[in-house]
């Protein structure tokens, strides 16, 4: 991790506005996928990839590289945008996702692409995959780091829970769990479909250690994972309030853009208003 | 008897009793875990994962052994396979055990994606298979696991004879690339092979030859086969057996000669008769080279609470219903 100044979350909030605007343009180009939950992660997946994750792009299967797994494949998107953003693969390439030969797949396909850690979409698989990686880390005495990415939807899989409480009794310590809380799934929200508070308590007593956020706060984000590096015998969540849809007026928490993308209309709206925000 | 001593594939170093009523039997699964033990021995990177049944799936003496490398994840077969799958992405080689009507049963999907599709070496230990299972039920007889395995890509689908056979198993399973099933039953099986059988993934082997017709088998079904060979040939007629250890991917060479050279076969599995052993060779002979082809298997049933011995009786996993067999592809063949 990098110490940050105001130039940095400048630079930041750049990076965040181009990949919203290549989230946009290639899931309209596409005709399906999930935009909502994209645009909504799209900051702390630039967060990662540019100060918290210790990676090379140019080397993706570096030994020494901390490991990202993105649990909920279905906002892809946004990771292949923060991928391009640095340096994995061409910006041009974006335009693939979905189409046939492409290795942007419609949910990430580890085989595909170079600096995908696992292939994922099917929920609830991530965390413990991230686990089993964090104890083998922990086998072999390595010092990189998991990071895995979740929805909140998938909170409601019994897999889930079955590795909260692998990674608790293991101390897994070199375990982040980042959850993306945007209170939307396909059903409609969250809180309604089936409830998850309280959150926060529900980790703790799996021996975690908690960490709440605004996921749209670089700042917030980058002090989270400071703290978790100071955390020992504990694997640590960050639950990170996420807006779906976020940066996009008419598509912000709303249920109804989880699985739906852009007519062409409302591509043309929709970068209107993030070339605004820049 | 002279002529029956013949048709013994003499290359493969077979149990010289593999006919004889006091043929020694033992544990198919604890000869999977002394080559565990192997294997682990071998390299570092093997790890075992299990779900609260370590002493059944006879992993505990790699438990004991290599107590760093053995990971308890409780009751959770979803959790087992996919913490595997993540122990596969960071560089070892995990073996993930527990019962096969739990993994692959309970945990397909994950198995589905985050090991085949994943293409993560991780392999699947499903012990406790078919209705020799015996007492515990249904629920605990798996019947459909080489079904589900076996439609898989990038799965490989073994199950193996005996327990030397298994041993030998273990280690080789190790050192293959790619995801790995391998069923054990929860029976004591005769000990049919020796150490000096050799074992290869992707071969079967011709334990017995004959030419008016060919029982293929796997797993403790092949002593069965052996036994209705052996009782045929004492008719005139005279059979091939083949034990097809590697179900997935199959000895096409193999099976293929075998409906050539004896024009009809029946194929003997202790699994549901749809999508198993049986269906694999069925597969490839009525596209390749067609024959005659009865599949004796578990018939769309679940099983019961009862002895193994009863059990295989009530299911027509008997040497009666193999010989029964035969002479109906013999008809076939010759009408």
């Amino acid at each position: 991790m990098m110490p940050f100044s105001v130039q940095q979350i400048d630079d930041l909030k750049a990076r965040a506005g181009r990949v919203r605007r290549n989230i946009i343009s290639m899931l309209a180009e596409a005709g399906s996928g999930h935009t909502a939950g994209s645009l909504g992660a799209a900051d702390i997946l630039v967060a990662l990839y540019f100060n918290v994750l210790k990676h090379d792009a140019q080397n993706p299967g570096w030994p020494e590289r901390d490991r990202f797994v993105l649990s909920n494949g279905h906002i892809c998107p946004a990771l292949y945008a923060v991928m391009a953003e640095a340096g994995y693969l061409s910006p041009d390439e974006l335009s693939t996702l979905r189409k046939l030969g492409s290795r942007l797949q419609g949910h990430p396909h580890r085989e595909k692409l170079p600096g995908l850690e696992t292939t994922s979409g099917p929920l609830g698989c991530g965390l413990s995959q991230a686990a089993g990686m964090a104890l083998a880390g922990k086998m072999d005495q390595k010092n990189w780091r998991v990071v895995c990415l979740m929805s909140d939807g998938e909170q409601e899989e019994g897999n889930t829970w079955e590795a909260v409480m692998f990674a608790g009794k293991n101390k897994l310590d070199n375990l982040t769990a980042l959850i993306d809380h945007n209170n939307i799934q396909i059903d409609g929200f969250v809180e309604e479909v089936m409830p998850l508070e309280p959150l926060k308590l529900k980790y703790e007593a799996f021996n975690w250690n908690v960490l709440e956020t605004d996921g749209h706060d670089f700042k917030q984000i980058i002090s989270a994972f400071e703290t978790v590096a100071q955390v020992r015998e504990k694997p640590t969540v960050i639950i990170a309030k996420t807006i779906p849809g976020k940066g996009v007026s008419f598509m912000e928490n709303d249920p109804r853009w989880h699985g739906r993308v852009p007519s062409k209309e409302e591509d043309e709206r929709a970068m209107e208003e993030l070339a605004g925000k820049i | 008897m002279v002529f029956t001593k013949k048709m013994i594939n003499a290359q493969l170093s077979l149990n010289s009793k593999l006919f004889d009523a006091d043929i020694e039997t033992a544990s198919v699964r604890g000869g999977f875990g002394e080559g565990l033990i192997q294997a682990g021995e071998a390299d570092q990177r093997v790890v075992v994962l299990c779900a609260d049944l370590k002493e059944s799936t006879r992993v505990q003496a790699f438990a004991e052994k290599f107590p760093e490398r053995f990971v308890e994840v409780g009751v959770a077969e979803q959790n087992m396979v996919t913490i595997a799958a993540g122990m596969a992405a960071a560089g070892k080689i995990p073996f993930a055990a527990s019962y096969a009507v739990f993994s692959p049963g309970r945990n397909w999907e994950q198995i589905r994606t985050t090991i085949c599709y994943n293409n993560q070496p991780v392999k699947i230990i499903g012990s406790h298979t078919g209705v020799t299972v015996g007492p515990d039920g249904a629920t605990h007889q798996a019947l459909e696991d080489i079904a589900l395995m076996r439609v898989l890509p990038n799965m490989t689908v073994l199950s193996p004879v005996d327990a030397i056979e298994a041993r030998k198993m273990a280690v080789a399973v190790a050192k293959y690339p790619g995801p790995c099933y391998v069923r054990l039953p929860r029976v004591d099986c005769p000990v049919i092979t020796s150490e000096q059988t050799p074992f290869e993934i992707g071969k079967a082997q011709i334990y017995f030859d004959g030419k008016d017709a060919t029982i293929i088998a796997t797993g403790e079904m092949v002593r069965t086969a052996l036994l209705a060979a052996k009782e045929l040939e004492e008719n005139k007629i005279s059979v091939r057996v083949i034990n097809v250890s590697t179900i997935k991917p199959l000895d096409q060479q193999t099976i293929l000669q075998a409906a050539e050279e004896t024009g009809a076969i029946v194929t003997v599995e202790d699994h549901q008769a749809a999508g198993g052993l049986g269906s694999a060779v069925a597969e490839l002979v009525s596209q390749q080279f067609p024959v005659p082809v009865k599949i004796l298997g578990v018939e769309d049933k679940f099983g019961e609470s009862g002895q193994p011995g009863e059990l295989l009786q009530k299911y027509n996993l008997t040497g009666e219903e193999i010989a029964r067999a035969v002479t109906g592809v013999l008809r076939l063949k010759n009408k």
